[in-house]
């Protein structure tokens, strides 16, 4: 019983680190069409920029670091690369940040070497935040939900409370006016990938010392953020947060789930598949959810724009 | 026309220049992921055979002073593209296979090496296996062609549950393993040998989780607490072994691992002091054993290249093929095959021996714990450190190479 609550803050805090993820590739698209493939690779470097800084400042100067320089890379990356493909339409800019992907990758390979490094936890922020009998609940945890709202909240003010939230939120649905009332579209652009990039390198930077950072961290978590911005709906940023947290919560709740297929969908029988238990399946869950959501309906939970 | 024609000739001459010296060389291709996620693990296996070859050459090499070469292939991790690079091997003339990370390429390989050595009796090969330890390899579906030179998965897991046998407070035991052909292994042959040496034993949880899909090992770490399991057993290994270890320490897990690859590759890192005494490995080596033939090559290794020895099998491996081709007198496959199988050989940790009839290596096992090196207060036996990571290796058990034998299924067909 004690480990349910454990269990569901757990599901809310690996849910929200996918938020922080997934939000700046939600943010991107909806403003600029382009489904970034580099977005994972963000996330790797705001770890690995992380674990530098705690080597060599500490912790925290890493929290802030990261988030800066891999923002800052992302708007490199737009006003260097991404703008220029633009004109060839959205195929273009696709393959583009496919290929970038593969560009930090290999980048990360060469700088940092192929095994994991030894990125961790501060010890201010290890051990128990409370114990409910034989559960404890990390508070390296309670420090990742708690970074992850800090965020959440930072950007709802800056799109909903500044001038420059109001031109981005502009821009978002009437970009030629906008364009049309003097504001740079270009520089907006720049800045909201910037944004995408800095958030993608802040869930590095906390991720990273929870989780192992190595350099093949990209490829391990980039297909589930793109499954959590399909369910959630593209284009939508209230539905990144639900879909996120939704993901979260189905793959920590099932693995505890014990029970056969065969008790779920009685009429299977072939070649032993009912007994496979649902826990088994629980890391490609997302997976199927995200199958049967295209299928039934392909916009998404609370999407506003097609694929 | 004229100047390209004098620059064929010339790296023609070149290449021609070249080849007497290394016509000699006789050469062992190492297919190996050298690229890709495990690459670093492919690095230091090609590290530790290259320096076994470096201490044959040293020693006068074989066969009256030719030298031992490795050929390093990357095979990218996939049995598809070993297929290509022993393609490419026996082309280059190649009569040794050296492989071993995944199972799956070793079976791939053997059917492979069948057919080659039936269709081209010229060019046999033989297939040294390092590492792949699934039990088919030297059951039913052994060759004459393959030897094994690592303890296969039954004799691993009976050493680990003959070390937990010994405790009788244990009384509940979970097992977590990854989803595939190992894992499942792991799983049945650690349940059989229970219910065998401590029926009383309950497995209170078995679970399976998918190869390097799993971020988060809170859920299972939680599980595992709920079920009041004292003891996990688990063969994951690589990034799933770090990820769930250090799920464990922050959810502050108080129980034993037994495991299989908890002793390098940052797991002793990964670990930290919050683990020491607390997990044990099964291996064929490690750097603290007392009485111990191989420390001068590990002291030698570890002055070289900076790094831990970690696997006794690749000198074996190295060693006794050279001893075989000196035995043989040749570099024949099916000579030296011959000459290796049945051999015994002082391993430097005690005899090991070639078992003819199915090719497995028995040599002795030992189940080592985790503990502080003794330099930060552990048991003076934890003299040395690995990888920097403040712990060290102590021996709980030590089996002999004729007690780790188990029966095998081997029906092994040889070539006249």
């Amino acid at each position: 019983m004690e480990y349910s609550l454990v269990l569901l803050l757990n599901g809310i805090s690996f849910g929200l680190l996918l938020f922080m993820l997934s939000s700046g590739l939600t943010l991107v698209f909806s403003l600029m069409g382009v489904l970034n493939f580099a977005h994972a690779g963000f996330y790797m470097l705001g770890a690995y920029i992380g674990y530098e800084a705690s080597l060599r400042i500490n912790f925290w100067a890493g929290l802030v670091l990261a988030p800066l320089t891999v923002g800052g890379i992302g708007m490199a990356v737009e006003y260097f690369g991404l703008r220029k493909v633009h004109r060839y339409g959205h195929a273009a800019e696709l393959l583009f940040t496919f290929g970038l992907a593969f560009l930090i990758d290999e980048a990360t390979h060469l700088i940092w070497g192929r095994s994991a490094v030894n990125y961790a936890i501060p010890a201010a922020l290890s051990g128990p935040l409370f114990s409910i009998g034989e559960a404890q609940f990390p508070i390296y945890r309670g420090f990742i939900i708690l970074i992850s709202v800090a965020m959440l909240v930072a950007i709802w003010m800056l799109l909903r409370m500044s001038r420059i939230g109001l031109i981005i939120r502009g821009a978002l649905t009437h970009p030629n006016t906008i364009s049309t009332l003097g504001h740079d579209l270009p520089w907006v652009h720049m800045l909201v990938f910037g944004i995408g990039a800095a958030l993608a390198g802040l869930a590095g930077a906390v991720g990273g010392a929870a989780f192992v950072t190595e350099p093949g961290m990209a490829h391990a978590l980039g297909p589930i953020v793109f499954v959590v911005v399909v369910i959630g709906g593209l284009g939508s940023l209230g539905g990144a947060f639900v879909a996120a947290l939704l993901i979260g919560c189905i793959q920590t709740f099932a693995v505890v789930a014990d029970f056969n297929l065969g008790g779920i969908l009685p009429f299977l029988h072939w070649n032993g598949i009912e007994s496979i238990t649902v826990s088994r399946l629980a890391p490609v869950l997302p997976y199927f959810l995200m199958i049967l959501l295209l299928v039934l309906r392909p916009q998404g939970l609370m999407g506003k724009r097609a694929l | 026309m004229r100047s390209l024609l004098k620059l064929a000739f010339i790296v023609f001459a070149a290449f021609a220049a070249v080849l007497p010296a290394s016509a000699q060389n006789i050469r062992i291709a190492v297919l190996e992921g050298l690229s890709g996620p495990f690459a670093n693990v492919g690095e230091h296996w090609m590290s530790e055979f290259r320096f076994a070859v470096d201490q044959v050459n040293a020693n006068g090499g074989v066969l009256n002073g030719r030298k031992l070469e490795i050929v390093p292939l990357d095979n990218k991790g996939s049995a598809q593209e070993s297929l290509i690079q022993l393609r490419n091997a026996t082309n280059q003339g190649i009569q040794f296979i050296f492989q071993g990370t995944s199972s799956a390429i070793a079976a791939a390989l053997i059917d492979a090496v069948e057919k080659n050595n039936t269709r081209n009796p010229a060019a046999q090969v033989v297939f040294l296996n390092y590492s792949a330890i699934d039990m088919p390899l030297t059951n039913e579906g052994c060759s004459y062609w393959h030897f094994r030179f690592d303890a296969n998965i039954d004799m691993k897991v009976r050493a680990l549950i003959g070390e937990l046998a010994a405790d009788k407070s244990i009384k509940k035991v979970y097992l977590i393993n990854q989803d595939y052909s190992l894992g499942q292994t792991v799983s049945k042959s650690a349940a059989a040998f229970l219910k065998a040496e401590r029926p009383d034993i309950e497995i209170v949880g078995n679970d399976f989780h998918p190869i390097g899909q799993v971020k988060d090992f809170v859920p299972y770490i939680a599980k595992i607490q709920a079920s009041g399991a004292q003891v996990v057993i688990t063969s994951s290994w690589g990034n799933d072994m770090l990820n769930l270890i250090k799920a464990g320490n922050a959810l502050g897990l108080k129980l034993s691992w037994y495991t299989f690859y908890a002793g390098a590759f940052g797991a002793p890192t990964a670990l930290g002091d919050a683990s020491a005494g607390r997990v044990k490995v099964v291996s064929e080596y490690h750097n603290n054993i007392a009485s111990n033939g191989v420390a001068a090559w590990d002291a030698a290794y570890r002055a070289k290249t900076g790094s831990d020895f970690l696997f006794q099998r690749a000198r074996l491996s190295i060693l006794m093929l050279a001893s075989a081709i000196n035995k043989a007198k040749s570099t024949e496959a099916k000579e030296v095959a011959r000459a290796l199988e049945g051999m015994k050989f002082d391993g430097g940790l005690g005899m090991v021996e070639m078992r003819a009839g199915d090719h497995q290596l028995l040599q002795p096992l030992f189940v080592y714990t985790l503990e502080k090196t003794a330099a930060r207060g552990g048991p003076k036996e934890a003299a040395i450190e690995l990888e920097g990571s403040g712990l060290g290796s102590v021996t709980t058990k030590r089996f002999d190479a004729q007690q780790t034998a188990l029966p095998h299924s081997c029906v092994m067909k040889r070539p006249s």
